[in-house]
């Protein structure tokens, strides 16, 4: 199947827009993204993998995780704040990086917004990552930085080979 | 003397040192503590990085801070690109967890 994936950044806004189709129903996705057992399947990209310390699915809540190296290292934290939740419908977050008992490491964040949408056959989830606006571009790199870091350090090597050959 | 880049970033507490300072500025002792090796070997460390051009320096009281040297504009347009590779990555590996949950239910 031929599921739709579209990411559109608007740097005047600061914001990422990302759209993704998924086979499965409503109630299945909106698990994937909401609790601890799926998401440890699929946050970290391969060879890393994800791991939840907590996971308070609701409004005032957080969700408190680390990335795991293949050689099972802890590679920092990042915590997401639940800030407004439509149950199956949407949810919004506050996403930073924090030490493993979730203070903040960082003033850097970033606004995210999740929707889904039903189809026949697939779900749609559309996602709104917006930085701080009060932000210099500074703080996006260097938070850019941290979620590749969080996000996988196999990539964040390959970023560094790319950016230092370019100079 | 101005060294050859992939000299720099060939020994892996070379690439650590970039990945740490890369994050945010850090005095030579906070990189020192990240590793277990000598302040010395550190010092060369940050010589060789520093010969090739990747360091810039600043200084805040008597502490010198040692930061990532890049085009702050071409790191955004890369680090974006990363982003959409590792979101398009992690949503195929959620279609296959997806895949297999569902199976699982039949």
């Amino acid at each position: 199947m031929n599921l739709l994936f579209d990411f559109v950044v608007d740097k005047a806004t600061n914001t990422i827009h990302i759209t993704r189709e998924f086979a499965a129903d409503l109630d299945l996705v909106w698990d994937a993204f909401t609790k601890a057992e799926i998401l440890d399947q699929w946050t970290a990209p391969k060879p890393w993998r994800a791991q939840t310390k907590e996971l308070d699915f609701r409004e005032g809540g957080r969700w408190l995780y680390t990335m795991i190296s293949p050689e099972n290292v802890s590679q920092g934290w990042s915590l997401v704040e639940f800030i407004r939740i439509q149950p199956k419908s949407s949810f919004s977050t506050r996403n930073t990086f924090s030490d493993e008992n979730g203070n903040y490491i960082t003033d850097a964040f970033s606004l995210v917004n999740n929707t889904f949408k039903a189809g026949s056959e697939t779900t749609t989830v559309y996602i709104e990552k917006k930085f701080d606006k009060l932000s210099t571009l500074e703080m996006i790199v260097s938070m850019g930085y941290q979620e590749g870091l969080a996000m996988g350090m196999a990539n964040l090597d390959e970023l560094l080979l790319t950016l230092v050959t370019n100079k | 003397m101005r060294r050859d880049i992939f000299q720099a970033i060939a020994d892996p507490t070379r690439r650590a040192i970039l990945v740490l300072i890369a994050v945010q500025a850090m005095t030579p002792n906070a990189i020192a503590a990240h590793f277990d090796i000598t302040r010395q070997s550190i010092s060369k460390h940050l010589r060789i990085l520093s010969e090739c051009d990747l360091l810039s320096q600043k200084q805040e009281g008597r502490e010198i801070f040692y930061e990532l040297k890049i085009d702050k504009m071409e790191e955004i347009d890369i680090w974006l690109d990363q982003f959409r590779k590792i979101m398009k990555e992690k949503f195929q590996c959620l279609d296959q967890v997806l895949f297999t949950i569902k199976n699982k239910k039949k």
